[in-house]
């Protein structure tokens, strides 16, 4: 079936097999590998998109039922060559080794503090409870949150003022 | 201008951070078929019939293949290696990347579909009805050791091998005899799950003609799996391009030769089309070996004042169905570390490997060491008890040179430690962690019998990297040599280029390597190129596991760059018509001595080393220089680790409250990347201590082989931590550095498990076993109440 979607700002469409997930419609079909599949249970959030500017896993969802939303993967974070505040945060605090979860958690990320741009260490621990990281022991991307969420204040209120 | 020693950021982030890394999952190639693979329902059984029509019929199959055709197909020279026989009369039944005849373990591959795309390979593959003749499994140590069922219906024990390491028999006799206290605890290392977050992945190329092979994989070792899918293949090593791109992870996953790989490499050659295949999570309970797997039985001999006199151990470890790359050697790798920090006179260390039909076991983060420093260190604070003293105080009294600084010092497991300083790491751990108050927070809730109790846990560890000097790996009968390969260039244009045969997979080698570049030749980080990874552009090359890469490849890198230099030198005294000796090397520029207006930078000599026009007579056009470092010992990194936990008593909840971690891994290139291991290390630890357990059942299924049930812990379960370092530099390489990807796991399940004990040892529990569940903990309670 075809299936329309604004993709990181463009208008995106394919012909997509009805049970084709969302994760791997972005990977296969539109070739936006950022996106990583890291568990075939919803657990891992590896494959964390955001959805009209929410995160969601996007192995929980079928591409067919995104018709007509707005998706913002990894690859539209960045404003061309300067990354996101979160991006930045992930770097200065080295909040990634592998990186191969550090798309979904930095999206994760984004989007917790799009809804809380102020958060306790334990509300960041709690809102990143979804997304699974087996190398930097968790310290680093929490200290990477807080940090933007201290230092770029005025971008996330922004942000949370937006929705 | 310094930068080594300062935590710059990584080089590798922007990539990752932006979703340009490239995993093999993210790399395609024209006409790619997927392979989905038929794997084993049954833990043991005979493989009756396998009926692969209607499989073939399905949309988009390409081919069908049994184990029995790909076996006829005469793909494989031998079967898939292990590299590690660690006694001559090892048992290893041959393992073929597919099974014919009889099955040995849940998820061994029977048959393998090859399909247009990954989902019609998925559906095809669930097509495939075979038919068994269940055999009786074995799944567990204890079984394997009754030799009642056998594993493999051919073998007459389940026992692979036993390996003795007991250097003074009659001395480790007189000092149990000598004795005034004994300990003797057992304890069950539980089979991990490793997760590296990116599943493992392949995908084989075949070239137009010739017979090449391009071989991605998400691989640590690139460079081995050339050379032994060369040797067991018998596709000539020179046709094989073996390229590990973008890695998610390994933690010794991703440290084998697998039947995937296998089955890509030789069905692309065979066939002339791109093979390919990525495991699910749920497949990677099977597809991928696992970690641990040990019964560990541990004896401390000790005067009356705690003192020990004598360690005696016995393992009995789990292979699990095959022998794998280095699964024998697991094991052994532990053996020299269970003496911990401790002066020992007497050791003796035996071990019996175990065949059972459950998926192999091989490295996983630590690989045996954790597990050493587990017996060690929950030994010991048995043995405070005895003594009764405080886990501290039994610790302190048995320190190596009483705790002072040493190099180069015997320990009776036959090796000769770098350097230690353990007294101080010990001062520190407690300073930070507030000893003191702990304890008497700890007293206030056993006095006011609160119902969430306080323990306090503390490990002093050793381990063992920077593997490792070639003659001493070819001592314990290991396959292959510890050096590794560097190559130092300046490019025309004043850029620094550098090949390492090492493999990262998040470790950050790019940021580090040219860290110590930049201070070498005194450029500028950014002006530094790693290459890395791929055999064609690294032909030499040990790789990535056993915490190797900057005490072995970066140090070949450092060594590389002083012969550059040595060469700069001679060009440069030749064109500034001054002797060599007369000129000082410093920010990356020659000058004369005493006439500091004569000076050349080392850029103008890699040009005038590219032009070749006036160069000294005899000598080689271009500034390049290889290096291939065999280091001459081991590197023992050390620390202290306190945790504290909060046990709920009414539900045996535990709870990890605070974490400190005092880490000694000699000179540090980059305390950034140092401290995201150690980080990284603990969680691994301490989710062995109170989370993660492979849990097979009596017929040999693994029930929780998804991320649904295996436990691995997220944010919200961890507290952050607090990190200190002491520096004691290892006089074994010019760097003095050791090596950090493992400590951190090395030191944090006896800790924790130390607290959870410590915060039950009231009722007079002395041990729970790993992972400390609520329901493990509320147990014991109840029962040490009753």
């Amino acid at each position: 079936m075809q299936v329309d979607m604004t993709v990181n700002g463009q208008a995106r469409s394919a012909d997509v097999e009805a049970r084709t997930l969302l994760v791997y419609h972005l990977r296969d079909a539109l070739g936006l590998t950022g996106t990583n599949v890291g568990c075939d249970t919803s657990s891992c959030g590896a494959c964390t998109v955001l959805l009209n500017g929410e995160s969601v896993k996007s192995c929980t969802i079928l591409a067919a039922q995104v018709r007509g939303a707005e998706v913002t993967t990894i690859e539209g974070l960045a404003d061309g060559t300067s990354l996101h505040p979160m991006q930045q945060a992930f770097m200065e605090c080295h909040g990634l080794q592998c990186g191969y979860c550090t798309p979904g958690m930095v999206l994760a990320a984004t989007s917790l503090l799009a809804e809380n741009p102020s958060p306790t260490e334990a509300e960041v621990r709690e809102g990143l409870e979804g997304n699974l990281c087996r190398c930097t022991g968790y310290h680093n991307i929490v200290k990477a949150v807080l940090h933007t969420a201290e230092h770029d204040a005025d971008f996330w209120q922004t942000q949370a003022g937006a929705r | 201008m310094t930068v080594v020693g300062t935590p710059l950021k990584r080089k590798e982030d922007p990539k990752l951070l932006t979703g340009e890394g490239k995993y093999v999952d993210d790399i395609h190639a024209p006409g790619e078929l997927w392979m989905g693979m038929v794997r084993s329902t049954m833990a043991h059984a005979t493989i009756d019939g396998v009926d692969t029509s209607a499989a073939a019929a399905m949309p988009g199959v390409h081919a069908v293949y049994t184990g029995a055709q790909l076996m006829d197909m005469g793909l494989w020279a031998a079967p898939l290696p292990c590299a590690w026989p660690v006694t001559p009369d090892m048992v290893n039944p041959a393992h073929y990347p597919v099974a014919t005849g009889e099955v040995h373990h849940v998820g061994e591959i029977i048959a393998v579909v090859l399909a247009d795309t990954r989902a019609q390979a998925t559906d095809a593959a669930e097509q495939v009805e075979v038919s068994y003749g269940p055999l009786p499994a074995v799944a567990s140590i204890a079984e394997a050791r009754t030799d009642g069922a056998k594993a493999h219906s051919e073998l007459a024990s389940n026992k692979s091998y036993t390996w003795a390491l007991v250097p003074d028999p009659a001395a480790l006799d007189a000092a149990f005899a000598a004795a005034t206290h004994h300990v003797t605890a057992e304890f069950t290392q539980q089979r991990l799950i490793p997760t590296p977050m990116e599943p493992r992945g392949v995908l084989a190329v075949p070239g137009v003609a010739g017979g090449d092979v391009t071989l991605y994989s998400s691989s640590q070792v690139p460079h081995f799996l050339k050379i032994l899918l060369a040797a067991t293949t018998g596709i000539p090593e020179s046709k094989i391009r073996a390229i590990a791109p973008a890695v998610g992870g390994g933690f010794g996953a991703k440290l084998n030769i697998n039947p995937d790989e296998s089955l890509a490499l030789t069905l692309a050659h065979k066939l002339g089309r791109p093979v390919r295949w990525t495991e699910t999570r749920s497949e990677a309970a099977f597809s991928t070996h696992q970690g641990r797997g040990q019964l560990q039985r541990i004896e401390l001999a000790a005067d009356a004042d705690g003192k020990l006199l004598g360690v005696r151990v016995h393992l009995d470890a789990d292979m699990g169905a095959y022998m794998m790359l280095v699964t024998p050697g697991v094991p052994l790798l532990g053996s020299f570390l269970y003496t911990g920090v401790y002066a020992v006179p007497a050791f003796g260390f035996t071990c019996d490997g175990w065949f059972t039909n459950m998926t192999p076991t091989d490295a996983y983060r630590g690989a045996g060491r954790p597990e050493a420093s587990y017996a060690i260190e929950r030994a010991m604070d048995i043995l405070a008890a005895k003594v009764g003293v405080g886990p501290d105080e039994i610790r302190r009294r048995n320190y190596l040179a009483g705790g002072e600084k040493f190099e180069n010092l015997a320990v009776p497991s036959t090796l000769v430690f770098d350097s230690g300083h353990y007294g101080p790491s010990l001062d520190l751990a407690l300073d930070k962690a507030g000893y003191a108050d702990l304890r008497a927070e700890q007293a206030r809730r056993r006095a006011a019998g609160e119902s969430k109790q306080l323990g306090i846990g503390l490990c002093t560890y050793v381990e063992i990297c920077g593997l490792a000097p070639s003659r001493a790996l070819g001592g314990l009968g290991f396959g292959s040599g510890g050096w590794e390969h560097a190559v130092v260039r300046l490019l025309p244009t004043g850029k620094a280029e550098v090949v390492s045969g090492s493999t990262p997979h998040g470790q950050g080698h790019e940021t580090s390597w040219s860290m110590i570049v930049a201070d070498k030749l005194g450029i500028d980080p950014a002006d530094v190129t790693v290459l890395h990874s791929d055999t064609a552009i690294s032909p030499l090359g040990l790789d990535t596991y056993g915490s190797r890469s900057l005490a072995v490849g970066g140090v070949a890198i450092a060594m590389a760059c002083d012969k550059v230099i040595d060469k700069a030198r001679l060009i440069a005294a030749h064109q500034m018509e001054a002797n060599p000796e007369d000129l000082e090397f410093a920010e990356g520029a020659f000058t004369v001595k005493g006439s500091p207006d004569k000076t050349m930078p080392i850029q103008a000599i890699a040009f005038g080393a590219f032009l070749a026009h006036n160069l000294p007579d005899g000598m080689e056009p271009n500034l390049q220089e290889q290096m291939t470092f065999d280091p001459s010992n081991f590197a023992f990194p050390f620390g202290t680790h306190v945790a504290v936990v909060e046990v709920d008593e009414t539900t045996g909840q535990v709870d990890l409250l605070r974490y400190v971690a005092v880490d000694d891994c000699g000179n540090q290139i980059n305390p950034l990347i140092v401290e995201g291991q150690i980080h990284g290390g603990i969680v691994q630890g301490v989710a062995q201590a109170l989370w993660e357990d492979a849990a097979w059942d009596a017929d040999g299924n693994l029930r929780n082989p998804s991320l649904l049930d295996y436990l691995v812990p997220s944010a919200a379960e961890m507290p952050s931590f607090e990190t200190a370092f002491t520096v004691t530099p290892s006089p074994a390489n010019p760097l003095g550095v050791k090596g950090v990807g493992e400590a951190g796991t090395i030191g944090s399940a006896a800790a924790v498990i130390n607290a959870v004990c410590d915060a039950l040892s009231p009722h007079g529990i002395t041990d729970i076993e790993m992972p400390a569940t609520p329901r493990r903990v509320w147990k014991a309670i109840q029962e040490a109440n009753q």
